[in-house]
């Protein structure tokens, strides 16, 4: 993976260009975030979930070593098997060993972002795994060699045609329809055989029970139960965070997730799985990979209450106008924006600034994440920490002294006449041309609100 | 009651017209307002783009100029936000904490302090598509937000809605933010374009005739886009409006 | 020190200051009929409904309701189907099934949902390699709400359960809906009593 500097801006504006796929994306997300709204004014108790999801959350991770090993002496208990990883490479390592020690080939995989994460995929098939997608948005993403690019709809950024590209490139459609049925119906027709003869499955988690050692996975398309039923071997791969204390805190937390998502009242399945059936087996792997860290940051901890509902993506304005992928990173939108700093901050040093602070992520997250004070909050480390993407340091200590003194400030700005062109520098920062591009520039006025009082009200009080 | 009457930067800079019709409104009230000669900043530039030790110059230079005002009353949602919660470069003495918290934004001054419902001096007869600004509306909550179930209110159409001859046209998405973002707006050019964009086309579908908000930084945007547009929507501050501005 | 030794003293270490767990409270639902709003909900979420055969001959009503069935497959005793599930050896086997046929455990009002658990699919690809799955509902079981469902605590001791809703679906192309994603195609709900 680049260690590169992420350019947001730069992506957008590629993205922006494609007017047709603009214009679906935004709707689209949009249609989500209306039908969201829907969801939360039909039930009177919509904010009092939000409370409680979210105090359930603060509870769990203020107690969470003792919450883990609870859920990990049930999920023993149950005849599972519990690994810990420290990293992505481990969970990657642990995965590989597991399926080579039962000479297991062939994975398939529910949706799991923190596969994403750990860059899972090209892991086991570079050691000779073959690994199916078998979410459709996945598997879209799969072939066309993208990475997804929205958590919960991650192929949202492409049009029909776009997947009638890639289906009849790689698995032998007909390029010529871009029917979204016969699109949809080929992928689960090609995608059956996997199923029925993989050697393994696996999946992710919405939520870990502490209280029974229950891996609940939500989805609509069924594929995380074929993908569990099927395979002799399951693996579970959970990030620590998941961990919710009892069975029935579920009531809570499967009213929020998909309204919150999609604006539908449940996911097609919600399905729990505690125990592995008989001569199979059950494996479950414990993922940290900087969540520990992020655990002890006063400002930022709260971001781990996140249960991936994607929410704050549907509603973000600037989301929806540049897409998941121009954020370079597994989590895009508000909750990528908070969590992929601790990743690696430099790298992603310029999402905090693909942001408005507008706060209407903050306003529909279910778990009542402080996502646009935690962006705010991350701009302060990186302007510490020397890594401010574009803004030259020196431009805000000229500007912030010129700021901190009244003359200087006056003479700067008040001359009478002043065109837009020779305004101080430090009001507009470095790109000023960056603005006239597809806007007018503001007129200058003939004189200040100072002069004009001085002037006008100054003078009268006989002032100087 | 004194005053202090806090005029944002770039409008004392850019928008005077907006700092006149505020303090022509407060005196009609009958507001004793006093403006601060020395006031420049309130350093939200500097803060937003996280640079908190060069926002502490103008942070301080702030509290020192309203230190002496019961209430300090700006018409900037964005700017009195930064007040109040985010004048943090400064070290919290009684005096910081104290103007915090009495620094109100034109709106809540109008609605909460001074409890003014009719202006019977002006008069809009157009057809005006309301602009809540995000920090106006999310933050300093002068108006119920569209994510949160809630009963409705707003403190800016209280104010408006018995202006002669005005009447409110609403937008597909009333409250998409706008795309300033203050530093935003230049550094992440072609998003905040396209949403300036989207937002003012929003409007005239809408059938608006003017744009008004208590926000100039939103106003300066996207009246930069409708220009650029090349459509005839006008924009108007809401101090100009309550202040008898006919357009 | 193992990684799990590791990542606990690490969580230990940041661990932010205690805060409590706070009470469920009950919440009322809306008025009216629970079963009323099962069906409405079912039906939104894409599942259908039949009425129960006059005769009490479920397996006349799934032959009416799949003419063209070929592997019919039971895991309740009340329909006979023509697969049957005590010679399954594997899973997969079920690959040809078009209808399946199971009995939920209860439904809920809020979601159209419905609890099934191993017990009852006996063989659980039945509920997703199958084309097409028949549920019998005793109307008498229909909880309120997922807070009341969540407390039905014994039946999460299964080794698997699911709350299904509806058929399978997705909307991952344009958002245009998809029934019969990768398990069943359709979900007819029989209000039978048990």
């Amino acid at each position: 993976m680049s260690m590169k500097r992420i350019d947001h801006a730069e992506a957008s504006s590629k993205f922006i260009k494609a007017k047709d796929h603009l214009d679906f994306h935004d709707k689209r997300l949009w249609d989500l975030r209306t039908k969201r709204d829907r969801e939360a004014e039909g039930m009177p108790e919509w904010e009092d979930l939000r409370a409680l999801a979210s105090a359930i959350k603060e509870h769990t991770l203020t107690h969470l070593a003792d919450y883990l090993e609870e859920f990990e002496r049930n999920a023993i208990a149950n005849g599972a098997q519990v690994h810990w990883a420290k990293d992505a490479a481990e969970h990657n390592q642990i995965v590989v060993d597991i399926m080579r020690s039962r000479g297991a080939r062939t994975l398939v995989k529910a949706k799991s972002m923190l596969t994403d994460e750990c860059d899972m995929r090209p892991f086991l098939e570079n050691r000779g795994i073959e690994v199916m997608e078998t979410d459709l948005g996945e598997r879209i993403q799969q072939l066309d060699d993208e990475p997804p690019s929205h958590i919960v709809v991650p192929a949202v950024h492409k049009l029909r045609g776009d997947v009638a590209r890639v289906f009849s490139e790689t698995i032998g459609t007909d390029a010529k329809n871009s029917d979204v049925h016969y699109l949809a119906e080929s992928q689960r027709q090609h995608t059956r055989p996997y199923f029925l003869r993989a050697d393994a499955g696996m999946t992710g988690a919405n939520f870990a029970v502490a209280e029974t050692g229950t891996v609940v996975v939500c989805t609509n398309e069924g594929n995380a139960d074929l993908s569990v039923h099927l395979p002799k071997l399951y693996i579970a791969s959970i990030g620590i965070e998941k961990v919710i204390p009892k069975i029935e805190h579920l009531g809570v937390f499967v009213r929020m997730l998909s309204r919150s998502a999609l604006g539908s009242p449940i996911t097609q399945l919600t399905s729990h799985f505690r125990a592995p059936r008989d001569g199979t087996e059950m494996h479950i792997v414990l993922v940290d990979n900087g969540r520990s860290e992020r655990l002890g940051m006063p400002d930022f901890w709260y971001s781990l209450k996140c249960i991936r509902c994607g929410a704050c993506m549907n509603t973000c304005p600037v989301y929806r106008r540049s897409g998941g992928l121009s954020y370079g990173a597994t989590y895009s939108g508000p909750i990528g924006v908070i969590i992929d700093p601790t990743f690696n901050l430099r790298k992603y040093s310029s999402l905090p600034f693909a942001s408005t602070l507008n706060g209407s992520c903050t306003s529909v997250c279910p778990v009542k994440i402080n996502i646009h004070e935690q962006i705010y909050k991350w701009r302060q480390i990186i302007a510490e920490r020397h890594q401010l993407p574009f803004v030259k340091k020196e431009a805000m200590q000229i500007a912030g002294k010129i700021l901190a003194n009244p003359r200087m400030y006056r003479a700067a700005v008040g001359t009478a006449g002043t065109g837009i062109d020779l305004l101080p520098r430090f009001m507009m920062y470095n790109k000023l041309n960056a603005w006239g591009k597809q806007r007018e520039v503001p007129k200058a006025p003939d004189k200040t609100f100072r002069q004009w009082y001085l002037e006008n009200r100054a003078k009268k009080r006989g002032k100087r | 009651m004194k005053v202090g009457l806090f005029i944002p930067c770039y409008v004392d800079a850019f928008f005077p017209e907006v700092g006149i019709a505020t303090l022509e409104l407060l005196e009609r009230l009958g507001v004793e307002v006093v403006y601060p000669l020395d006031q420049t900043c309130c350093g939200q530039p500097m803060a937003n783009s996280g640079c908190q030790e060069d926002a502490a110059g103008a942070e301080a230079l702030f509290v020192k100029n309203f230190a002496p005002f019961d209430y300090i009353v700006g018409p900037s949602g964005s700017c009195i936000h930064h007040v109040r919660e985010n004048l943090t470069a400064i070290h919290q003495t009684p005096d910081v904490v104290r103007v915090r918290s009495n620094a109100l934004e034109l709106v809540e001054f109008l609605h909460d302090v001074v409890g003014v419902r009719e202006f019977p001096w002006a008069e809009f007869p157009h057809a005006v598509g309301l602009h809540n600004g995000c920090a106006s509306l999310r933050a300093l909550k002068t108006a119920k937000m569209s994510e949160i179930d809630e009963p409705f209110f707003s403190k800016p159409l209280d104010l408006l809605s018995k202006v002669k001859g005005i009447r409110f046209v609403a937008p597909r998405r009333p409250d998409e933010c706008c795309g300033f973002g203050g530093t935003f707006s230049v550094f992440e050019e072609p998003v905040s374009a396209k949403m300036g964009y989207d937002k003012v086309a929003d409007h005239m579908s809408a059938g608006a005739e003017y744009i008004v908000s208590a926000d100039m930084s939103c106003i300066m945007h996207q009246r930069g886009c409708a220009e650029r547009m090349g459509v005839p929507i006008k924009f108007i501050h809401i101090a100009q409006v309550l202040n008898g501005a006919r357009k | 020190m193992s990684s799990r030794d590791e990542v606990l003293a690490r969580i230990r270490k940041n661990q932010p200051p205690p805060l409590p767990l706070p009470a469920a409270p009950a919440f009322g639902g809306p008025a009216g009929s629970k079963l009323e709003r099962f069906k409405t909900a079912l039906a939104r979420m894409g599942g259908k409904l039949a009425d129960p055969p006059a005769d009490g001959d479920l397996d006349g009503l799934i032959a009416r309701l799949f003419p063209k069935a070929g592997v019919i497959c039971s895991a309740t005793p009340e329909v006979a189907g023509n697969r049957r599930l005590d010679q399954m050896r594997q899973p997969a086997e079920l690959d040809d099934v078009d209808v399946g046929i199971v009995r939920a455990v209860f439904g809920v009002a809020e979601t159209g949902s419905l609890w099934l658990t191993d017990a009852q699919f006996r063989v659980n690809t039945l509920g997703f390699l199958a084309q097409h799955l028949v549920a019998l509902l005793d109307p008498a079981r229909i909880v309120l709400d997922m807070h009341h469902a969540y407390r039905e605590r014994s039946q999460f001791d299964a080794r698997y359960g699911v709350f299904m809703t509806g058929p399978s679906a997705t909307a991952d192309i344009e958002g245009i809906l998809i029934h019969g994603a990768q398990g069943i195609r359709t979900l007819t709900v029989v209000l039978a009593a048990a």
